[in-house]
């Protein structure tokens, strides 16, 4: 198949797959989500909409990456301090553990997992995300603090796997977030994950790892998409 | 009287009172409670699934639980694939012990299509190998894990490093870490290799000894005593009431093993019988589970010595590709370290089966029984509860 | 086990009897009457261990085959009520007091087939699917590859690695190549 075919092909989905889906019909919104009067420690009543009043709205901008040596310095010092999230997302969560322990010992690579997304600035996705994780997991990754970056785990984000024809599963994990680095296998031992890592380095050091600048640059385009599939969007657009 | 620190009286009637009303009617903003959501993004948690928890100070005063995270649809896929094709699809619904889902698809599509009694001596012998091995290596993650629950995280680096020497045997004997599909319908797919009985009988000598040294560092440790005894009590009375399973039942003294009770390959061959304890708290489970963890390493020898050197591994099977089951519908249960693990396999006749439903104990343990367990409990015991009981959430939602 | 089947048809209409295996029976009521056996069972019968509640989709009868699995623990055997309900508003008496976590099963039917269990609790919450606004996802007509190939991108050049013809090729070279072609995934 040549590339134009392809590409024609991926159009057509895209048309039908637009086409087919249906609107939600029901609003999801939490009871405690919904506009509502609150009476204030002063005794006067306010308007509140949690969505909106509660988390900042805005769009994430675009972090143009510093000159020459500052730039060289700096991703040197991302590469070597990866601080992954612990988000068991999927089943390759079960090879997190002999990571972390002595056998493949991640932490002399610099490697750490941290417990929330503040304070972390990869994440492995391990595994199939179902729609429900993957709002989960949409929020959690505008939650982590730029740069940050994505390795993907299984051959299920990168083309659905063995769940290809499942109606809970996504199929292509690059159409929702930006990946940085795809790790095959069902379920990739701790030595590939190992070389995922010293690949991210890599990507790292050679200024590569902008991924979070072409999040925001695509904004519009990863938020539509995200907006197709998870139909009870009842969380503020974007929500660092 | 005015309160010299604070300034002013404060008001009683908005301080959470004493007695948690539990039920259903609780009125947030009462700003008595407060409602935290543990999970599905907390390190603590088992797996990918959350607990919403309504607080009052530390005191949890209702609990509910969501599932659907991991939720893949086996079942729906497993429907529109041929009988071997549904195969590598159902190994994945629990990703802790995988090779139980492996007999249980292989056992259901053999009594549906009469093949049941073709199946080999050495294979049974196999097959028998495997479970328990997985189900050792569920236990090196499970029992330290329960310390780990209570920041004991020492027995966690131990018992993972020696589950890796495990999945070591299995990538030896089948071909890989996790995922084996070793067990396929007939037979199994391979004899064991050269030597692999010496140096399995290495690493059990390794976990005899840290059998010995977890014993010292969790069971005699002041602070996860203090923390496990009384702490989530299962009675003898709620086992039938809940339908709860394996080492959750019999660490309240009720002695379900489905190994004795349905005895299936060659388990009325071993000589075992299932540790029980009276207690019922998570301390007594843990102590349940730290007891089948030396008969686990005893099967594997007792297995080791008495199966036949060689022999058939596998019965001739039809040609897969149009293999046809009769109309038919059955249920078969094993005993899998968590407990009952059952599966509902219909046929109509077709290539494909009709209709597969598993039946893991977490599906119980986890939603109706954790849910009730949790009312009363600490904000920071939440996790030991959890994994006293097994949570396995892909086995819930499948 | 014969004896107890036998025993139950005086009081309960018995459709059918299936013996699976020596420890395991399955029979069929009428829709009316399956509650009350499972609950003669469990208080009367010894059958107080509740394994599982199933449902199969029989689409070319229209009917739903509701399963409730009981076990035994003194005698170590199984039966399995079999109960048949209607395609269209499939409802179905709950039995959500009997055992505590009954009403889990009934919630998960409830979204997976869209069988309503009045008054069993909870029975509306989503279970595992959130937001779902198709048909209810397990039954037969609901066609899953279609679903997600009109809502999720696959990614193109899957077609290239057909495990069928790849197992054909692999496991029967000498098969005529004139076999039936199967229809089956890609």
């Amino acid at each position: 198949m040549s590339e134009k075919d392809m590409n024609d092909k991926v159009n057509e989905m895209l048309q039908r797959s637009e086409t087919n889906v249906k609107k939600a019909e029901k609003t999801f919104i939490h009871p405690e989500d919904e506009e509502r009067e609150v009476v204030a420690p002063d005794g006067s009543i306010i308007k509140i909409n949690p969505i909106y009043d509660y988390f900042s709205n805005e769009k994430p901008t675009e972090e143009k990456p510093c000159s020459g040596v500052i730039e060289k310095f700096l991703n040197w010092a991302r590469a070597e301090s990866i601080w992954v999230l612990g988000f068991g997302t999927g089943c390759g969560s079960i090879e997190i553990p002999p990571l972390v322990t002595p056998r493949f010992d991640m932490f002399r690579f610099g490697v750490q997992m941290r417990p929330t997304p503040r304070q972390s600035n990869a994440f492995i996705i391990s595994g199939y995300l179902s729609v429900k994780t993957l709002k989960r997991v949409i929020r959690t990754y505008e939650q982590m603090p730029s740069p940050k970056y994505i390795l993907a785990l299984g051959s299920c984000t990168i083309n659905g796997g063995m769940y290809y024809d499942s109606y809970s599963t996504i199929n292509r994990l690059d159409k929702y977030i930006p990946v940085d680095v795809y790790i095959a296998g069902c379920m990739p031992r701790p030595e590939a994950l190992l070389a995922g890592f010293m690949k991210l380095k890599e990507l790292i050091k050679e200024g590569k790892g902008e991924k979070a600048n072409e999040y925001a640059r695509n904004f519009d385009e990863y938020k539509a998409n995200q907006k197709k599939i998870i139909k009870d969007w009842n969380m503020p657009d974007y929500n660092w | 009287m005015i309160n010299k620190f604070l300034g002013f009286e404060p008001d009683k009637e908005k301080l959470p009172s004493l007695t948690a009303k539990i039920g259903d009617d609780i009125d947030l903003s009462s700003h008595k409670y407060q409602k935290i959501w543990l999970g599905p993004n907390h390190p603590g948690v088992t797996g990918n699934m959350s607990v919403e928890l309504w607080v009052q100070g530390n005191t949890v005063v209702k609990a509910k639980t969501h599932v659907g995270y991991l939720h893949r649809g086996f079942e729906k896929l497993i429907e529109r694939r041929l009988f071997v094709q549904g195969f590598p699809t159902s190994i994945r619904m629990c990703v802790a012990e995988p090779d139980t889902n492996e007999y249980l698809i292989a056992t259901c599509t053999e009594q549906l299509s009469g093949y049941d009694k073709a199946v080999p001596e050495m294979a049974k012998w196999l097959r028998m190998l495997s479970l328990e091995m997985a189900r050792l290596q569920g236990l090196l993650r499970g029992v330290p894990g329960q310390g780990g629950t209570f920041a004991l995280g020492l027995g966690v680096q131990w018992g993972v490093y020696l589950r890796d020497l495990i999945l070591d045997r299995f990538e030896e004997l089948t071909g890989a870490r996790v995922y084996h599909m070793y067990i396929i319908p007939g037979g199994v797919r391979g004899l064991l290799p050269d030597g692999f009985k010496e140096r399995m009988e290495d690493n059990l000598r390794d976990i005899d000894d840290f059998i010995i040294r977890i014993r010292r560092l969790m069971f005699h440790n002041s602070v996860f005593k203090k923390r496990a005894k009384g702490l989530a009590i299962v009675t003898p009375e709620m086992v039938d009431k809940y339908g709860i399973v394996g080492t959750t039942a019999r660490g309240c003294g009720v002695k379900r093993d489905v190994r004795k009770d349905d005895p299936y390959l060659h388990y009325e061959q071993l000589d075992f019988d299932p540790p029980t304890d009276t207690d019922g708290d998570v301390y007594a489970r843990t102590w349940v589970r730290w007891q089948e963890l030396i008969q686990t390493v005893d099967l594997i020898r007792q297995i080791m010595a008495k199966m036949p050197d060689k022999g058939d591994i596998k019965t001739p099977m039809p040609n897969v590709l149009h293999w046809k089951i009769p109309k038919g519908e059955t249920y078969v249960r094993l005993e899998s370290g968590r407990g009952e693990y059952g599966m509902y396999y219909v046929t109509d006749g077709s290539d494909k089966p009709r209709r597969v439903n598993l039946r893991g104990p977490s599906y119980t343990h986890a939603i109706a029984l954790l849910e009730d367990l949790l009312v009363g409990a600490d904000v920071a015991d939440v996790h030991g509860i959890m994994v006293s009981l097994q949570t396995c959430p892909p086995e819930i939602e499948r | 086990m014969k004896e107890l089947i036998n025993k139950l048809s005086k009081d309960f209409n018995i459709t059918d009897a299936v013996y699976q295996r020596p420890s395991l029976t399955f029979v069929t009521v009428p829709k009316g009457v399956a509650i009350s056996l499972v609950t003669d069972l469990r208080d009367y019968e010894g059958y107080s261990h509740f394994v599982m509640m199933s449902c199969v989709d029989w689409i070319e009868e229209g009917k739903f085959q509701l399963l409730y699995l009981l076990h035994n623990p003194e005698t170590k055997t199984d039966i399995g009520v079999k109960t048949f309900i209607d395609r269209e508003n499939a409802e179905m008496a709950s039995a959500h007091h009997l055992w505590k976590q009954v009403w889990t099963y009934q919630r998960e039917l409830k979204e997976a087939f869209g069988i309503d269990f009045p008054g069993s609790p909870r029975v509306d919450e989503d279970f595992v699917v959130e937001g779902w606004v198709e048909m209810p996802h397990m039954r037969r007509d609901f066609d899953t590859k279609e679903y997600s190939e009109n809502t999720y991108f696959p990614r193109p050049g899957r077609e290239t690695n057909d495990p069928a013809t790849y197992m054909r090729k692999k496991l029967y070279p000498n098969e005529p190549i004139t076999a039936k072609k199967q229809d089956n995934d890609k």
